[in-house]
């Protein structure tokens, strides 16, 4: 892991900030994200609905919807900024340097081409391959990604493919270009947990393989733990810890991180009672002053309702508590 | 030990016709096309427990749910609640249907929008003649909301001023309004978030422990199931391959679909447990495999597994089992 930091990472948030211009005023759905993943690396990024995973993944390919727009902070893909671009230089670096995979493969593939021709064309776009070259490259990916019968199956459709089936397509389309980073969001919520864990298991061997950066974006906590190497837990819009996977899944610092680990039934041992985190997490336009998990926060102080705490470092990673502000 | 069971679900079985429009399939020559979606599923649920179905998509629970509830017609079979049988042309009869509810996974989906929260959870009272007057109807409907840990207030809202999970709340607040005492839950928690999930899962155990509910609780979601249930049946293509109490079903799983489940589900407890890597997907159910139709996916296959399905024996369908094979 030590080996991982030591090498300039390749997607960097600064203080990143997503807002929404409505009617009724300004919503800040992303306030102030900041983490890094390193090359090989895979950072997991969970919360539950509505925390932020997904803009965080769209702001950083440059995919907000309006009214959604980066209000201020910076995106740095190899240490280079990214995110004031003009949309053809990032559509580029989209398809060429970092990878999507998407809950919905259909998002990802066309159903009127062949899968061969959409993988052969996002080849050929971003490497200076001749046709047949890129055709042995499809077949050798789709072979990769567990797909029997490559050379026969290259010419299908993609509604001839089961939903894993598909979505190892996905992987294999998300590879294709050699990108530096792969942006996967929620990639096994939609299918079979038999299935689920043959996908993460391909996922997790080829980007090991290629040193390829992963920011997986999943609720999905059992997916966290099999996967990522570090991962940041998001509330509200805000990272509220980041940390090596063992020290976040095994013993979370944050108040609501450890609701949300304790609030999830496990496989090996039946606990009388689930740990409850009373409340539900706010609406954008009802984010509390202070530490925004305050109002459900079996800590809570007087600071908490007015100060706001940023992320400090704990052990190996960060926590933004006002309990954990050890020092000065 | 009590002798009787609450339900009782005996060679339950569905077939679909999934065939095309009559005439395109004349034009094409195609034959009918039938999907066996439920085979030949018996259980029964003693009064108070719950008995959870498990298994991938499409293996059958919520068509066995469907059918135990009545609103479903069965192939064949027979379904009894409390001994009163499910009448095939006639469902339950009244009285019986007063007991019987039904909690959906989709809180958005299940509660009509233009009913305030009080109508919504005082129908089913209306429907059976429960309340004898409006301020009865009143009381009780405040009653409930409390019940499930919502504010009598709530009443007069309208369902899509709450959040999915207190949207589950007043589902459940509904069901328990005609005084069911056999719930089926068909994935309950599977659209919440995990803190969510976790809020309604112990107010339905607290819930079943105060008012002796006995629950069909369907979920796709091991863990989930293993919090909630008593007695778990494991589905793969619409059979039930295994049933088993809790504790022995996770100790010692027997049928070799039941451990490949097992060893799928990604381990939070990051315990570094070796796992068998999974094999293959679940087939098209319109063309399932002969015999076992888990043949092409398990380690222990042979031939009698290809051409003859194994009967539920001692909990468990599989060959290898019975004839206590190991490889
Ligand atoms: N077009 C939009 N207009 C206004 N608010 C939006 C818009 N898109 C997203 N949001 C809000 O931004 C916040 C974060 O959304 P995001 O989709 O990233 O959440 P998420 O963590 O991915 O949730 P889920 O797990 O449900 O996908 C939410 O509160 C959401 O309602
Ligand atoms: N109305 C229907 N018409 C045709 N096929 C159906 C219908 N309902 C269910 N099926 C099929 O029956 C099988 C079992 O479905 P279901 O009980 O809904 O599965 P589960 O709830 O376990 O996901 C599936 O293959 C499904 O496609
Ligand atoms: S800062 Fe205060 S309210 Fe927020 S999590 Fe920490 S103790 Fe709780
Ligand atoms: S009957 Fe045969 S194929 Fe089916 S689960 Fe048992 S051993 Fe495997
Ligand atoms: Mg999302
Ligand atoms: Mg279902």
């Amino acid at each position: 892991m030590t080996t991982l930091s030591a090498k300039s990472p390749v997607l960097e948030l600064r203080n990143l900030v997503v807002e929404f211009v409505t009617r009724h005023g300004t919503l800040r759905a992303l306030d102030g994200i900041s983490f890094s993943i390193a090359p090989g690396e895979v950072l997991g990024v969970v919360g539950e609905s509505g925390a932020g995973k997904s803009l965080t993944g769209a702001a950083v390919i440059g995919l907000l919807e309006p009214p959604g727009r980066i209000a201020s902070g910076e995106v740095l893909l190899a240490g280079q900024r990214i995110d004031h671009l003009p949309i053809e230089e990032l559509r580029h670096i989209r398809g060429k340097r970092i990878g999507t995979i998407f809950q919905d493969p259909l998002t990802s593939l066309d159903p009127l081409y062949r899968v061969g021709e959409q993988l052969i064309e996002t080849i050929r776009t971003h490497l200076s391959v001749s046709e047949q070259e890129a055709r042995a490259r499809a077949i050798a990916l789709l072979a990769e990604v567990g797909i029997p019968a490559p050379e026969k199956r290259i010419d299908g459709y993609p509604h001839e493919f089961s939903g894993g089936m598909r979505q190892r397509v996905v992987i294999a389309l998300a590879l294709a270009a050699e990108p530096e980073l792969i942006i996967a969001d929620e990639p096994t919520t939609a299918l079979d947990v038999s299935v689920q864990a043959q996908i993460i298991a391909v996922l997790k061997k080829l980007c090991r393989e290629r040193g390829t950066a992963v920011m997986l974006i999943t609720h999905d906590m059992g997916v966290i733990a099999e996967t990522a190497d570090r991962v940041a837990v998001m509330y509200a819009g805000r990272v509220i810890e980041i940390g090596p996977v063992r020290d976040v899944v095994k013993s979370p610092k944050h108040p609501y991180a450890k609701g949300l680990m304790g609030s999830i039934p496990a496989l090996d041992e039946r606990p009388e009672r689930l740990l409850q985190i009373e409340g539900a997490m706010p609406r954008l336009n009802a984010i509390p002053q202070g530490c925004a998990f305050h109002p459900r926060c079996p800590h809570v102080m007087p600071r908490c309702h007015e100060a706001r705490p940023v992320l400090a470092p704990v052990g190996a990673g960060q926590v933004a508590c006002f309990l954990h502000e050890v020092g000065q | 030990m009590s002798a009787k069971p609450m339900v009782s679900v005996t060679h339950a079985r569905k077939v679909f016709d999934v065939s095309q429009p009559w005439l395109e399939r004349v034009l094409s020559g195609q034959d009918k096309q039938m999907l066996v979606a439920v085979d030949d599923v018996s259980f029964t649920i003693k009064k108070g427990e719950t008995f959870a179905l498990v298994g991938e998509s499409g293996s059958g629970k919520s068509t066995v749910a469907r059918m135990v509830t009545g609103l479903l017609p069965a192939s064949s079979g027979t379904f009894s609640i409390d001994d009163v049988p499910l009448d095939p042309e006639h469902g339950y009869p009244l009285a019986l249907r007063r007991r019987l509810q039904m909690i959906f996974q989709d809180p958005y989906a299940s509660l009509d929008p233009r009913w305030r929260v009080g109508q919504i959870i005082a129908e089913p009272m209306k429907a059976f003649g429960l309340a004898r007057n409006e301020d009865e109807e009143r009381a009780r409907v405040s009653q409930l909301l409390k019940l499930v840990g919502l504010d009598p207030a709530d009443a007069v809202k309208f369902p899509h001023q709450f959040s999915g999970g207190q949207r589950q709340r007043i589902a459940i607040a509904r069901a328990l309004a005609s005084d069911a005492d056999v719930i089926v839950c068909d994935e309950p928690t599977s659209a919440l978030d995990v803190s969510v999930q976790a809020q309604i899962l112990n107010l339905m155990k607290d819930l079943q422990r105060d008012l002796g509910l006995t629950l069909l609780f369907i979920s796709h979601n091991l863990a989930v199931v293993r919090y909630m249930a008593d007695v778990i049946g494991v589905m793969y293509l619409g059979r039930l391959v295994e049933v088993a109490r809790v504790e022995t079903l996770f100790a010692q799983p027997r049928h070799p679909y039941t451990r490949m489940l097992l060893d799928a589900v990604p381990d939070l407890a990051m315990s570094g447990r070796s796992r068998q890597p999974v094999q293959g997907e679940v087939p098209n159910p319109i063309s399932p495999p002969s015999g076992c139709t888990f043949h092409p996916r398990c380690p222990l296959a042979n031939t009698r597994c290809q051409t003859e399905i194994p009967l539920m024996v001692d909990g468990v369908a599989c060959h290898a089992v019975q004839e206590n094979r190991k490889a």
